[in-house]
């Protein structure tokens, strides 16, 4: 019976990130177009809504390229591996106050660690292509998205500390709006290194199309391609769903049905924050993206924490 | 130290700006030797003009630098001109001086933009891709062609400006500058683009004379020295205008001076339009089959990339005996070597960048 239940929530967490990553491609191509000065898709259907439509079979029917020299058994399976960490993941977050498909008491230690699995995905892949600039990218990757995740998980911890609790549904329960200018900071953190962790720009250095074509997915064509982009789609908006949940109190100031579109809501502009940051700054250099994260985001965060914990004590 | 790593960059790669080749060994991510491979478009350019008309190479001048096909059209036509001794109708000059620098608008929105697409900032690119579109399309009005114009011809320039042309020219100058502005605060006033640009492959002023740079690759490391000032030809005497220079000599600074000369295109276009009189737009009388007495003649003129020189022998028959382009892409190119050593991976396509190399001009 779990074994059923954890089934359907799998191919529910796999729908929902590939409907999501489908309007979060149609999006994105109308936020870019809306700042690049240009239209964006607007010939097939509304709005160029069904452009995905399009796409998708496009993938579908795209032929799998295999490189000769590739690993072959490992080429193939890593994208299941980049994409079904994020997936996964998704299980923990409180889309209203009392209900996450998972409720569990560590879930903000599993949202934080299980991505991380997809690291070893990427290098593998990477690793796999047997390609020059497939491997330099999956290198820079792993630098950087294990870099990352310290000030990412401390700003999160910020917030954990205010309520006292790892039960993501505690931590919406327990939030007050004072909690928003008490930890911006926090969430800025959150955010900048979230978009580092899903490798997008500017911090898309492992892919960095002017430099290493695609990086460490240069090879992967088809579904296998799609995975990666997925993924990607996957981590942003499991990232917005969690940072609204968490630093914007989900569902607040309405509950129910009401709360969760509020939530919704609230994760979509923070898609567009991460969209508009992609769409508006250049790439960093490989070095100035780890002083950045280990001498500017880090301490920060630590410094974030330490103010929580004063007000915590002098309350 | 590492095992040293070779990569191919290119020819076929986002950055290359065309079809180069770069050979790079890397230290881990550090560039310690980078190598050009030029020749994968290599047309053979100055050769087939060996066998065709004085009038049928101007077509063949198009495909040099073919971001800015006004100026191998124009340097080639002072060449003929110079062989044959043609004098060229003052209202012709006016003309080649508007088109040539607006074209030096639409290379270097190309050039600007592909530094915004190196480094990552795919917006600017597109902006500065819209003023481009601009510009082509005044020559589309112009002469019906968005990329080989086959303009300037000798003696002249092939047809009048037509009706409405010059209110639509005036419309683009009157809000080039602005656009320019806001470019500048969008890609050079960045914190990123600054940390990505500034102190990267940095040329002396020294380094940029002895391997023979020119254009804004030299004047971005503070060499002053601009064709149209210091060795005037045409109209451009008449003309207020100021050369932009860099200090630091820096991809920043090749790239950045850019967009100033841009502004100052608009000033000389500007003066141009207002000193624009009616008259003849080639000259009379001139042969259908050009066939100059024997001799040489070399003309050069400051196009987006350099000085840009065309060498011209003649032997008396309709035919050139031989003809050479001085490219200031190719001179400018050779300095990658000596200005990516040291640098990351990142930065050599940075710098690449910044060099604004066109291929057909650098393999012809």
């Amino acid at each position: 019976m779990t074994l059923l239940w954890g089934f359907l929530w799998g191919v529910a967490a796999v729908a929902t990130i590939a409907g999501g990553a489908i309007l979060g491609v149609w999006w994105e191509r109308k936020v870019s177009a809306r700042i690049q000065m240009r239209y964006g898709p607007q010939q097939i259907g509304p709005f160029g809504s069904l452009q995905m439509i399009a796409d998708v079979p496009k993938l579908l029917f795209k032929e799998d390229i295999v490189p000769a020299l590739a690993d072959k058994a490992i080429f193939k399976y890593a994208p299941l591996f980049v994409f079904g960490p994020v997936a996964v993941s998704m299980v923990v977050i409180p889309f209203t106050a009392g209900w996450a498909p998972l409720n569990t008491s560590v879930g903000v230690l599993f949202f934080l660690a299980v991505p991380s699995i997809e690291v070893i995905a990427i290098l593998l892949s990477a690793w796999a292509s047997h390609n020059t600039l497939s491997t330099l990218g999956g290198l820079r990757a792993t630098a950087q998205m294990i870099s990352y995740e310290v000030p990412r998980s401390l700003a999160v911890l910020a917030i954990v500390l205010l309520a006292g609790s790892l039960r993501p549904l505690d931590v919406v329960a327990a939030w007050r709006w004072w909690w928003m200018p008490l930890t911006f900071v926090a969430f800025v953190i959150y955010f900048v290194a979230s978009i580092a962790e899903m490798n997008r720009g500017p911090f898309d250095i492992p892919e960095a199309e002017s430099e290493l074509v695609a990086g460490y997915f240069a090879d992967y064509s088809g579904m296998r391609w799609a995975s990666f982009m997925m993924a990607e789609y996957g981590a942003m908006i499991a990232a917005s769903l969690f940072g609204a949940a968490l630093f914007f109190g989900g569902g607040w100031p309405f509950g129910g049905a009401l709360g969760v579109i509020t939530l919704i809501v609230k994760a979509i502009l923070i898609m567009t924050a991460i969209m508009w940051v992609k769409w508006t700054f250049p790439r960093l250099r490989q070095d100035q993206l780890m002083s950045f994260c280990w001498k500017a985001l880090t301490p920060l965060a630590l410094v974030q924490l330490v103010v929580v914990g004063v007000v915590l004590v002098w309350l | 130290m590492t095992e040293q790593t070779i990569v191919n960059i290119g020819p076929s790669h986002p950055s290359t700006h065309g079809v180069c080749r770069v050979v790079v060994t890397l230290d881990g991510e550090i560039v310690t030797h980078a190598e050009p491979i030029i020749g994968h478009l290599h047309r053979g350019i100055e050769k087939m003009a060996e066998n065709r008309t004085y009038l049928q190479v101007v077509p063949l001048t198009d495909r040099l630098d073919y971001v800015g096909s006004m100026y191998a059209n124009w340097a080639y036509c002072r060449a003929v001109e110079r062989l044959a001794g043609i004098r060229v109708p003052e209202r012709a000059e006016y003309i080649r001086v508007i088109v040539c620098e607006l074209q030096r608008i639409a290379s270097h929105m190309m050039g600007i933009g592909s530094t915004g697409a190196d480094t990552g900032a795919f917006t600017a690119f597109m902006y500065a891709f819209a003023q481009r579109d601009h510009v082509v399309e005044l020559f589309e009005a112009l002469c019906g062609a968005r990329l080989t114009y086959n303009y300037v011809r000798p003696g002249g320039v092939s047809m009048d400006l037509p009706e409405g042309w010059v209110e639509k020219c005036r419309a683009f100058t009157a809000q080039h500058p602005s656009a320019m502005l806001e470019l500048d605060r969008l890609l050079f006033g960045n914190v990123i683009a600054r940390a990505r640009l500034k102190g990267v492959g940095v040329l002396s002023a020294e380094d940029a004379v002895a391997w023979g740079a020119s254009g804004p690759t030299a004047r971005g490391s503070g060499v002053d020295w601009d064709l149209r000032r210091d060795d005037p030809y045409s109209v451009y005497p008449r003309f207020d205008f100021q050369v932009p220079l860099g200090e630091n000599g820096d991809s920043y600074d090749r790239a950045r001076i850019r967009l100033w000369e841009c502004v100052e295109s608009c000033k000389i276009i500007d003066q141009a339009l207002d000193q624009l009189e009616p008259g003849l737009v080639k000259a009379e009388g001139l042969p259908r089959l050009l066939a100059p007495r024997p001799g040489d003649a070399y003309d050069h003129i400051e196009s987006a990339r350099g000085s840009l020189g065309v060498y011209l022998v003649s032997d008396g028959t309709p035919r050139p005996y031989r003809m050479k382009v001085r490219s200031p892409a190719f001179c400018n190119l050779a300095l990658l070597p000596l200005l990516a050593e040291g640098h990351t991976l990142s930065d050599l396509v940075v710098i690449l960048g910044s060099l604004d190399p066109v291929f057909g001009e650098v393999d012809r």
